[in-house]
């Protein structure tokens, strides 16, 4: 049984693996997302996720609502006001239809929002935690840590207990109803093994979605912060990038516009085994109290 | 109904479309709350048939072995068909995990079936009475464990208002276990030998009630879902079946069959009121964005208080 929560530096070591690859993970800059969606129908087309209805659900050009058992890569879109929200004037132009000509020359980060209006793109995918409730709470052990330090769901194991849906502090995993069995992003095992990039990051056509090992992705991370930063897009933040965080750091974190619960996201989550100790307390204790009360019952008059 | 001094305002907070950011536990109803209710029941009425066959109760012995059997078959069942594919149920067993409640209680609940099934067919026939009584003390040594592990099953979860609860859920659900094992024995045992019962439902009751209440003053805002809605409506029904029933155990429970009958009737259905109740108040906090984004959002807000 490895760590349940806080930093930890080998996460595949910990796993019970000797001698590993290194940590692989992405990292998903949300200021290059154009929202094309291209990772959402790579997914579904590599790893044949079948296809979860069709229906208009009137949140800007979501129509995929969120992440789920047949959803490993989910792209929100989030239309927001400029004017009063943001401490500083600079919006990142998107070059989305509808908000007027992009101008020539300008990049990502140049100034627009002429028409009032700010467009954030993101496209959102299973963490890869370093602390996986999933994992944890899974009784059959089938999800279980990969070599590469991620995250996957054996599925001639799972039984569909459903424990893991409720432990994800992120509400990505979920049944596939007519399956009765858990799914989620494996972040590409299959490739991986291959040595190849998993589909989503192959697809991206901005470089939004980045795949690595995960030391180098947090380095690259912390540089195009900087830059934007430099820039003066003061907005911009990591999301998952910390291993103190209450996660242990994600294997696939984001830099983010805005707060992360705008783009559904928890802001500061933390994992439910952080509290494993003093929740097998509190029932050796209650425990405790039953045995104790059938004793006492029995003390006395028995009339 | 008047107004409280202390109005709790609305809570300011954005969110992706109102979406919810957790996924709602898949379980289903009744199967998951059943369970709950039945493997309290099974585990507090297994405690309860041992000292009745340890002081001479035969009668009381009788009825708390069938409920330790009848529960956990019954329960069994309830999880099995949960399952999203019930013919792989055997997979539970396939490794322990300390990590896990679900699995930790398979390895209660597995046992405890097989002791208590025992214990009981030795009572009913009359054969193999010691290897029956050996089975019985099994089971009542894992009758406790079995009636509060569900708690923490559903307390280790990202569920704001099963996590957060998660050092009272264990007496709520172990009190609500007893005062349905007491309450189930008082309907089925003669007055002369059903003292003990009562206790066990009068105790149970009061853990019960105390822990609930606890909880609820505790947890502030995250606790909501166990004052409003539906959720709220349900625990209230269970908090006042589960009072009146111990307070007609406590003044006539000894002197008329009749209000034992109908007092441990009330008791066994206050515990099932407050299985679903809870059951329902985590899918409540589940599917609301604020029970997740408030209190994270305090806790950062509060760590960094000024933001860029």
């Amino acid at each position: 049984m490895g760590r349940l929560s806080g930093r930890l530096d080998d996460v595949t070591g910990d796993a019970g693996y000797d001698d590993h690859p290194p940590r692989m993970g992405f990292f998903t800059d949300t200021s290059v997302c154009i929202g094309c969606k291209a990772c959402e129908v790579a997914c579904k087309e590599w790893n044949s996720v079948p296809d979860d209805g069709y229906l208009l659900t009137g949140m800007s050009y979501d129509n995929t609502e969120s992440l789920g058992a047949s959803t490993w890569r989910h792209v929100a879109f989030i239309e927001k006001p400029t004017a009063p929200t943001s401490s500083s004037d600079v919006t990142v132009d998107l070059g989305m239809p509808g908000n007027g000509p992009p101008a020539a020359g300008q990049d990502q980060t140049t100034e627009s929002g002429a028409d009032g209006m700010r467009w954030l793109m993101s496209s959102d995918v299973c963490k890869h935690c370093t602390h996986a409730a999933c994992l944890d709470v899974c009784p059959t052990g089938s999800l279980f840590r990969t070599e590469f330090g991620t995250v996957v769901v054996q599925e001639d194991i799972c039984n569909g207990c459903g424990y893991c849906v409720p432990a994800c502090p992120y509400g990505v995993i979920d049944l596939r109803e007519d399956d009765g069995r858990a799914f989620k992003c494996t972040l590409c095992y299959d490739r991986l093994k291959e040595g190849q990039t998993p589909a989503c990051a192959q697809a991206c056509p901005t470089e939004s979605i980045q795949f690595g090992e995960l030391s180098e992705l947090r380095q690259r991370a912390d540089n195009r912060l900087a830059e934007l930063r430099d820039n003066g897009v003061d907005v911009a933040r990591l999301y998952g990038r910390d291993p103190e965080d209450g996660v242990g750091g994600d294997g696939a974190f984001f830099l983010l516009l805005d707060e992360p619960e705008v783009y559904g996201l928890p802001p500061d989550p933390v994992v439910t085994t952080h509290d494993l100790g003093s929740i097998w307390k509190s029932v050796g204790a209650g425990a405790g109290a039953v045995a104790a009360l059938g004793v006492a019952a029995f003390v006395g008059r028995h009339r | 109904m008047s107004p409280r001094e202390e109005v709790v305002p609305e809570f300011e907070f954005e969110s992706y479309y109102g979406r919810p950011i957790l996924k709602q536990p898949t379980w289903k109803t009744p199967d998951i709350p059943l369970y709950f209710f039945l493997g309290g029941l099974a585990g507090a009425s297994a405690v309860l048939a041992e000292g009745a066959a340890a002081t001479g109760l035969p009668g009381l012995e009788r009825i708390a072995r069938l409920a330790a059997a009848g529960g956990a078959t019954a329960g069994t069942v309830a999880l099995v068909h949960d399952l999203g594919r019930p013919e792989r149920f055997l997979n539970m067993l396939r490794v322990l995990r300390p990590t896990s409640p679900l699995s930790v209680g398979t390895f209660i609940l597995a046992p405890f079936g097989t002791l208590s099934g025992i214990a009981a067919a030795s009572h009913l026939t009359g054969r193999l009475p010691r290897i029956g009584r050996l089975a019985g003390v099994g089971a009542a040594a894992l009758g406790p464990p079995l009636a509060t592990y569900t708690a923490g099953l559903i307390a280790n979860t990202a569920v704001p208002a099963w996590h957060e609860g998660h050092r009272e859920l264990p007496f709520v659900f172990g009190g609500s276990g007893a005062a349905a094992a007491g309450g189930l024995a008082m309907v089925f045992t003669p007055l002369n030998q059903a003292a003990p019962a009562r206790r066990t439902a009068l105790a149970g009751a009061a853990i019960e009630l105390a822990a609930t209440e606890t909880m609820q003053r505790r947890m502030g805002f995250v606790g909501e879902p166990y004052r409003q809605g539906r959720s709220g409506r349900l625990m209230k029904v269970a908090q006042a079946t589960t009072a009146a029933a111990a307070a007609a155990t406590l003044l006539l429970g000894s002197r008329s069959r009749a209000v034992s009958v109908l007092a441990g009737a009330a008791s066994v259905a206050g515990s099932v009121f407050t299985r679903f109740g809870v059951f329902e108040a985590g899918m409540a906090s589940a599917g609301d964005p604020k029970y997740t984004v408030v209190p994270q959002r305090r806790r950062l807000d509060s760590r960094e208080p000024t933001t860029a």
